[in-house]
């Protein structure tokens, strides 16, 4: 494996976020390094992106569930160049998470070469800096004793 | 032959197109002027005067790509329109683009208007390719743009992996698609790419969201492309024979939802999927046939793997059976149908021919059916012409041959 082909995030003034009441608490745990995800308070139903009601009941109230920040990769592909960025390499992946059923994330897998990431590699949450002072949760490959 | 049961209650009576221009060309022109081109070019086919045009039926919420919106006030007072009664665009982006015509029709069989017309005008002023990246972020897309998902083609590449995944498909079905569609465009005096694809130019392209590469990609063009329905009854007193709306739908169903902004489709068969089978289900049913009735399929190609997806969606293989059907040669032109084939964009759809957001299908099915088009399959009845696979809405729309 070659350090020149290292996934990486986008550079932390390349990202930006905004927030609504609905979405700001998931940030707002992030910016601590806690991953949250909305969970139905009437149904127990997860749900992301977070949104204002649940997509099986209908009700409006959530509690924000604290996750261990494991994930598993449901599919990925792997970006060559950003505009700006010609040379930066990505690995955007939609993943699982095991302890929020249903509900899935667009996220990045970091620190890896893309020739070592698969469907089901299972991975770890980490924080990420971007714009504005927010952390972004992406993932790393999870340790093998660990996962 | 099929006997279908369909509307045939609305006809396309016209369709017109300027020239398809590579990106940035038409920086000259105003979005105004382009559409007018196209929409002057539909009325002359059709044999009504532009001061007859009574609706507009847009798609793509009236925006011109994703960018500038087309404004129907200064389209009808700039083109001496003589009064607008019906003027509306499906919600969502290109998947509403065969829907376009079930709008139209509605309006004509609600007796709103009676001469509609839907028009597409592209100019790329914003990179569509890079679209998601150059957007200003919202609290929604917050929660994919960060990743570098850049554009269309970066989202999709998720849904084809998935696919690979999952029924074992591989790239070699992808170039098949990339390489029979240049194979019709080749014949096309109006193609912006006229010369065959190589599997090799194919394999050694560069790859921009793995697994998609350069070929998987539809083109970056510009132009603009119009289409005048009408009442069937008057439409057979126009011009052109008509060509009746057999059958349209547009939706789509919670599992699909926002698609590649959520990606949350809960099962393999929906996310793997291009969110176009309700709207199969639903045109079949109404115009009475199954896919094997289909002559040629007018399929939205953004991308090569969402050509596969929908062709399993619209029935014309099984789910999960796309790669080898089209690796069968199952999808090849040919002047004659073959049973068990489907001839596919025979335009050389947006892979090759250009890429006009759908609009180009719609033309392409119509010259089908009137028994004019360059790849010709020989007595066409019925053609299907689909639009997306993008965000709900998505749409599909069968048209036949006057009898």
């Amino acid at each position: 494996m070659s350090t020149e082909t290292l996934a990486t995030a986008l550079p932390a003034d390349a990202v930006k976020i905004a927030t609504d009441p609905s979405t700001e608490p998931f940030w707002q745990a992030a910016r601590e390094r806690r991953l949250v995800a909305p969970r139905c308070a009437d149904c127990g139903t997860f749900r992301l992106p977070p949104s204002p009601f649940c997509p099986h009941c209908q009700s409006t109230a959530v509690d924000w569930t604290e996750l261990s920040g494991r994930a598993t990769v449901y599919t990925f592909t792997v970006v060559c160049g950003f505009p700006g960025l010609p040379d930066i390499t990505l690995v955007p992946a939609v993943v699982d998470l095991p302890d929020a059923p249903g509900a899935r994330l667009v996220t990045n897998v970091i620190d890896v070469d893309p020739a070592d990431v698969s469907i089901g590699t299972e991975l770890t949450v980490d924080f990420h800096p971007i714009s504005d002072g927010w952390l972004l949760p992406v993932f790393r490959v999870a340790d093998k004793e660990h996962a | 032959m099929a006997r279908d049961t369909g509307v045939r209650d609305a006809a396309i009576a016209g369709i017109g197109a300027t020239p398809y221009y590579k990106r940035g060309e038409t920086a000259d022109k105003s979005i105004t002027r382009l559409a007018g081109e196209a929409i002057l070019a539909a009325c002359a086919d059709a044999g009504v005067s532009v001061t007859d045009v009574d609706g507009l039926a847009f798609y793509s919420l009236a925006r011109a790509g994703y960018g500038e919106q087309m404004e129907a006030g200064e389209l009808v007072e700039t083109l001496g329109v003589r009064e607008l009664k019906f003027s509306a665009a499906l919600t969502g982006g290109g998947g509403g683009s065969a829907g376009a015509i079930g709008l139209a029709r509605a309006a004509i069989v609600a007796g709103d208007a009676s001469v509609v017309v839907t028009v597409m005008a592209l100019q790329q002023r914003t990179r569509l390719g890079t679209v998601v990246a150059s957007k200003a972020v919202t609290p929604v897309s917050s929660f994919v743009q960060p990743s570098g998902l850049a554009g269309p083609g970066h989202l999709m590449s998720l849904l084809a992996r998935r696919h690979m995944h999952v029924y074992g498909t591989t790239r070699d079905a992808f170039a098949e698609i990339a390489i029979s569609t240049r194979q019709n465009a080749v014949s096309r005096p109006k193609a912006r790419y006229r010369e065959p694809l190589t599997r090799e130019q194919y394999f050694s392209a560069r790859m921009i969201a793995d697994p998609l590469c350069l070929y998987d990609f539809c083109l970056e063009s510009e132009g603009a492309v119009a289409i005048v329905t009408t009442s069937l009854e008057r439409a057979r007193d126009l011009r052109q024979p008509p060509v009746p709306v057999v059958a349209a739908a547009h939706g789509g169903t919670r599992e699909w939802g926002r698609a590649f902004s959520w990606f949350g489709m809960p099962d393999d068969a929906t996310f793997a999927s291009s969110g176009n089978k309700p709207i199969a289900d639903r045109l079949y049913q109404r115009a009475g046939i199954t896919a094997r009735d289909i002559d040629v399929a007018l399929i939205y190609d953004h991308f090569t793997p969402m050509v596969l997806m929908q062709l399993e969606d619209y029935g014309f293989c099984e789910k999960g059976e796309g790669g080898p059907f089209v690796l069968s040669g199952a999808i090849r032109y040919t002047p004659e149908r073959k049973p068990g084939n489907i001839a596919v964009n025979t335009h050389g759809g947006q892979l090759s021919e250009a890429y006009v957001i759908g609009a180009t299908h719609i033309v392409e099915g119509v010259e089908q059916l009137r028994g004019t088009a360059v790849n010709q399959v020989a007595g066409a009845e019925l053609a299907l012409v689909t639009g997306g696979p993008s965000a709900i809405p998505n749409s599909g729309l069968i048209l036949g041959r006057d009898r």
